[in-house]
Order: structure tokens, then sequence, then C-alpha cells
């Protein structure tokens, strides 16, 4: 098996480039689009009662497939471990991850993948029961955490506890229920993982308010759709379909009011966005006009999305924040469609 | 009631029931409960135990729990009130899921006979007076092809459902069923391999067997999901479940073979001896004689193998198929079930419970019909 291990590895290294000369060719043979999405995160990825998946990444999925298919229903949703995932996507079997995947220098650089953008800002926290006492993260000393593996969570801990000169045991989780279910039954003194998640865990606690969130963000995670290398073409075609989700809001275009919009002709950008003037942008993605109107009709903008399944009137209520369009004081910046 | 008393003859007295503490419930409390001093001690612990556990969790699953009428944890518990109970609702509104996994709502009727069919056949396999038809037993051989065609679909006017969209008890039944019956015949000849006196079996059996034990399933699995793949021609496509299905396969028979071989060690080698006297051939003595015996001392070891396997069958949920488990790992990551957790693992423990519990009874009814009375 060891001898196996490196011939198996440059093996995969050399047909990972050949899997597919082109994304887009074999997701329009196939007509349904295969995506890499969560076992089970609640606003980001999960079925709902009627098996329907729902989420801020299955959206992403959906407005690739409205862009790509022109039906935002054709998606395959493959559920994920964070373990398999990169792996999944490198052999082929998916085209598109869109599963709270943090972008970091090393997975961009080392796995041979590609991050499409970032459809969530967020930052590491860590969240304690408040008998503990503790106000800080800095008097976490010695205190045991529960970690999911092979995130980038695991990573950031043992940095931020050695930087500060503290030690700590980790105990390590597969998933966030398990993660969850340690903390509650005691286990670990301390759960850390991505505030977004930290808020959904505390959110279903019988009592949220014996909880805290340390005020302590330790780390930048920025989420997003990552795809294979070697197809600049379907790495563009992901990247602008959630840009155009972003450039909609920025224009006030939403799914209700799109037609009007498209029909405006003192409205450029929006006939732009919405290929209902002369600028052919869809074709230079290699994809019809109707392509971002695909995506916002049958999913909306980014807001909209948001809103819908992480917002204030979701269990989550995660404000804007990060993610708020520069425009509003956040960080979203979608370069513009021209 | 008259109290004259009948006179007998000396030693013509009819026999007199036994004093009330020898026989019946009081009797068997006394012998088997209270013994000893030590015994009755043990006897008032286990019921005291019983007596912790039982009430309440009985309160706890039956009496203040919910079933119908919420539609999320929080209706749930705005239901119960004060008295918190189990929530089953996640599981009476994602029954669907939980049995048929993602499979089309309106094409679930194929899976239902595709169950009845099956509950039907095993009901005949196992029910020894039925089995002696021979229309049954072709009906029963031809049950898999059936069940192909049914819940694959693609032909007979039947649209086409993907396995992706198979998940909950549908996937555990089809990787579980097919592991154990697949993997049996192969089993037999790995383990007929591997003490063949023929060195090209012998090898190949033992090398097949040693490298799918040393290796854990959760790693064929892997290579199954990811690393096969990058060998296959790309484009192909090569179905998951298949591939998860060849795994499971080879992984039990090869443990299966190795419980076999157990038993075929376990034969006397008379009786080797005598089948080669009676001038049987090797295919012969081996169908008449020797496997008979062999596997009925493998009963106990082979549906253990079998248990093993169909519990592990949870393991696909780390290549993203979704078993029962996994649709209650994501029924209860949304957000309107987040938060239930005892309730899943009672479950699920239920399911796995009975479908187990059944294999190891029959395993003990089996072992006592073949018995004969001696061993060997």
């Amino acid at each position: 098996m060891k001898k196996l291990l490196p011939i198996a590895v440059s093996l995969a290294a050399l047909t990972a480039m050949n899997v597919s000369a082109s994304t887009l060719e074999d997701v329009q043979a196939r007509g349904v689009l295969k995506c890499g999405v969560s076992t089970g995160l609640a606003g980001f990825a999960a079925p709902n009662d009627s098996g329907q998946w729902e989420g801020l990444d299955v959206d992403l999925c959906r407005a690739v497939a409205a862009a790509v298919l022109g039906d935002s229903e054709k998606v395959e949703y493959v559920p994920l471990t964070s373990k398999v995932r990169f792996e999944v996507l490198k052999s082929g079997e998916i085209d598109v991850l869109s599963r709270v995947t943090t972008w970091t220098f090393t997975r961009d650089a080392s796995l041979g993948l590609n991050f499409a953008g970032v459809n969530y800002y967020d930052g590491q926290g860590f969240m304690v029961p408040a008998a503990l006492g503790v106000t800080s993260a800095k008097g976490l000393d010695g205190a045991s955490i529960c970690i999911q593996t092979g995130t980038t969570t695991e990573l950031n801990a043992a940095e931020y506890f050695k930087l500060n000169g503290m030690t700590y045991e980790p105990v390590p989780v597969e998933t966030s229920a398990e993660g969850r279910q340690n903390y509650i039954a005691g286990r670990c003194d301390v759960y850390t993982t991505d505030a977004s998640a930290l808020a959904a865990q505390r959110s279903v606690f019988e009592d949220p308010t014996a909880h805290i969130v340390l005020p302590e963000i330790i780390s930048k995670e920025p989420l997003g759709p990552v795809v294979r290398h070697g197809d600049d073409q379907w790495l563009d075609i992901v990247k602008w379909s959630h840009n155009a989700m972003l450039n909609a809001e920025e224009l006030n275009i939403n799914s209700k009011n799109l037609d009007e919009r498209a029909a405006n002709a003192k409205d450029p950008a929006a006939q732009g966005l919405l290929g209902s003037n002369e600028a052919k942008l869809g074709a230079m993605l290699g994809l019809d006009k109707q392509w971002a109107y695909n995506i916002i009709k049958q999913v909306g903008n980014y807001s909209e999305s948001f809103e819908r399944n992480v917002g204030k009137s979701t269990a989550l209520k995660l404000e804007r924040g990060l993610n708020a369009l520069w425009t509003n004081g956040g960080i979203q910046y979608a370069p513009p469609l021209k | 009631m008259s109290t004259e008393t009948k006179k007998y003859e000396l030693g013509m007295h009819p026999a007199m029931p036994p004093p009330a503490n020898s026989v019946g419930p009081v009797r068997w409390m006394r012998d088997n409960l209270f013994s000893s001093v030590s015994n009755t001690f043990l006897t008032l612990l286990g019921l005291y135990l019983v007596y912790m556990i039982l009430p309440p969790f009985i309160e706890w699953a039956f009496i203040d729990s919910v079933v119908f009428g919420a539609e999320s944890r929080k209706e749930c518990l705005a239901i119960m009130g004060e008295d918190r109970g189990a929530c089953w609702s996640f599981v009476y509104r994602r029954w669907g899921q939980f049995v048929y996994g993602f499979y089309p709502m309106e094409e679930r009727w194929r899976v239902n006979v595709a169950f009845i069919l099956t509950a039907i056949t095993v009901a005949v396999v196992l029910i020894e007076r039925l089995r002696a038809n021979k229309n049954i037993l072709i009906g029963a051989v031809m049950l898999p092809v059936a069940c192909y065609f049914l819940i694959v679909g693609g032909s007979f006017g039947l649209v086409d459902v993907p396995t992706n969209k198979m998940g909950g008890i549908l996937l555990t039944l089809i990787v579980g069923l097919t592991g154990i019956f697949v993997s049996l015949p192969i089993s037999i000849m790995l383990a007929l391999s591997r003490i063949s006196k023929l060195p090209i079996f012998s090898i190949i059996a033992t090398i097949f067997i040693e490298f799918i034990r040393g290796v854990p399933l959760i790693t064929l699995l892997f290579i199954a999901s990811t690393l096969l793949s990058y060998f296959l021609p790309p484009g192909s496509n090569f179905d998951l479940l298949l591939r998860v299905l060849i795994m499971v396969t080879i992984f039990s028979a090869a443990y299966i073979a190795e419980v076999i071989r157990g038993g075929l060690a376990a034969i006397p080698t008379g009786q080797y001896e005598a089948a080669d006297a009676l001038g049987l051939s090797y295919w012969q003595s081996m169908r008449l004689i020797i496997l008979p015996q062999a596997l009925k001392i493998s009963i106990p070891g082979i549906v253990g193998s079998f248990i093993g396997l169909f519990k592990d069958t949870t393991l696909v949920v780390i290549i993203g198929l979704l078993d029962p488990l996994g649709i209650g790992m994501a029924a209860i990551s949304t957000t309107a079930w987040a938060g239930l957790s005892t309730e899943l693992y009672v479950f699920i423990g239920l399911f796995f419970f009975i479908f187990c519990f059944s294999m190891s009874r029959y395993s003990m009814h089996l072992e006592k019909k073949l018995h004969t009375g001696h061993n060997n």
C-alpha cells in the first residue's frame, strides 16, 4: 500500500488535468450540475422536510445551474464531509464545491484548486458556558476544546493558543452536530468554529443565554465556492454567477422587479446584466444572454439569498456585517459587469 | 367442600400436587433470582436499576412526547410545555426521507412494491414448509432482478431513478442485503480456494483475503469514492452506489471466508476420506458431505459477520451517501430541528436493533433445527 500510494498520487496528478477538457460542456451534456455541499449545516446547506436542499451554499449551486442550464433545479447535491471534499472535487465527481470552504493560501496554491469568490465572510470565535466565568479568549488556558477535524479552525486554534502562550486539550469531532452534543454534554469546555455556525448552534440551545460567544474573532474565514485547476472558463462561470448576484443587489435588481428593469431602456446597467440589450456578456462565458436573468429570476440577488437563509428572519439571525455590500459598510464587492 | 377424608390403601394414594413454593413462578424465582444471598442482592439491585431507568424513559419516550402537529423543535417544546419529553415530530415529518432518502415522491410506490416482494421472499425462504416448493424457490431467485428493475427503473415504462436519490432505510437494505447475499457464495469459493491443494488457487485466495481483512472498511469506501475515479477513463460514469456495493461485498466475503474456513477445518479428516472412498468427485463430496457440515458449524460466525456488515453500512455517510443516520444528522442540523439528538439516536438504534436481533434469533433457530444431537 505504501508503494502504491505515490503511484496513485502521481497518476492522480496526471489524470486530474484531463478529467474533463471542458466542465461546461460536460455539465451541459449531462443536463445537471453536480454540486458538493455540506452533509447538513443550518443556513448553508441542509435538506428541508420535503427533501429540498436549502441554504446560502445551495443557492450558489442553484445560481450556477441557472446560468449554465437555465434551470436552478437541475442540480445534483452531493453531501460531503470536510475530509473528503477536496478529493471528491479533484477526482471529477463534482463540478463545483460549495461547502463553507475557507479560502487559504495553502489550499489555493497546493491542492490544484481555484477559489471562485467569497459568498460568506466569516471568522472563528469561541463559545463557552456563561457559568464558566470567562469573558475573554485569553482566559481559556488549559481548556478542553471541541474542534471539527480537517478544517482550518483546527489550525487557527493551535496558532492562537501558541501565540498567547496557552495550552488546550483538543476534543476532535466530525460534524457540527457532534460538536454541539459534546459541548452540551460537557465533554469540552469550549466550542470553537466559525462565528456564523456558533450563532446557529447557540440559537437551538435550551437556554441560549447560558452560553456566550467570546468577543475575540481569531481568524479570517472567507468561505467560497471551489473548482478544479485547468478550466478557466468554468472558474469564470462560477465566479461571475456569484458576482451577478452581488451586482444585482448593488443595482437594486431582485427577483420581483427584474422584468420591469430589463424592459427599461434608460437603465443600461440593468439591461446589460439581464441580457436585454446589445451587450453580449453571456456569450463571453460560453453561456446564453439570459444567464444572469435566470440567476436573479430563480435564485434572487445576494441580499434575497442571504435574508432567506441566514438573515434576521431566520433562526440564525445573522447580521449582514462584513457581508454587506461595500456601499453599505461591508466588504462584499463585485467587479463591474462591463 | 367436604372435610371428610377418603381412605386409601397403603401406597395407593394418588400423587398430591407439589407444594406451592416448588412449582410455577415462585419456584422459578427461588431457583433463579433468590437462590443465594449474593443473587438476592444482585436481583434487588437489578430491579432498582430498572425502576430508576424504565419509568423515566417511558415517560420521556411515550407519555410526554410529541409526534404530530409540530413543524419544528420550537413548536414541539411549546406543545410539551413544562414536561420535557421526546420530540418525535422530526421522524414523523421526515418519515419519507428516513425510508426512501430523496427518491422521487411519485415513484415511491415502486420501492414499496420491492419492500413487500422482499418481505414475502424472505419469509418464504426462511419458512421450511414453503421452501419445499420448487416454483417458489425460483421466484426467490428472481427477486433481486425484479427489485433492481423496480428500484432503478429505466425499462418497462418505469422512469429511471439515479442511485444518488436513494437513501435512508432503502439504502441500508440495498447495501446490507446485497452484501449479505452476494458475499456468501463468493466467500464459500474463497474458503475452498484457500484450503485447496492447488497453489495458484490458495495463493490468490490467501492474498485477497489477507489484503481485504488488513484494511478497514472505511478505507475501502474512500478508495471507492475518490481514488477509483482516477483510474477510470475520463468521462466514464461508474455509479458510486455500485462501487460501494462491490467494496462492501468483497469486504464481507473476505471475513466470512475465514469463518467458513474455520468450519471446514473443524470437519474430521475421516469425513473427507470417507467421501473419497465412496468415489465422489471433489464437487460432489463438497456439496454432499463437507459443506453441509462445515456451514452448519459456521452459522453463528456467519450471522455474526452479517450483523456486523449490516451495522457497518452506516459508514457510507462518510463518503456522502445518506443512510438513516445520515438523513437524521442532516435533519437535526436544519434550523427547524436543530438541537434534537437523543431522539435521533434512539430511533436509529431501535431500527438497527430490530434487524440485527431478528437475524440473531433466526441464527439460533437454525442452529437448533440443524442440531443433529451429536457434535460430529
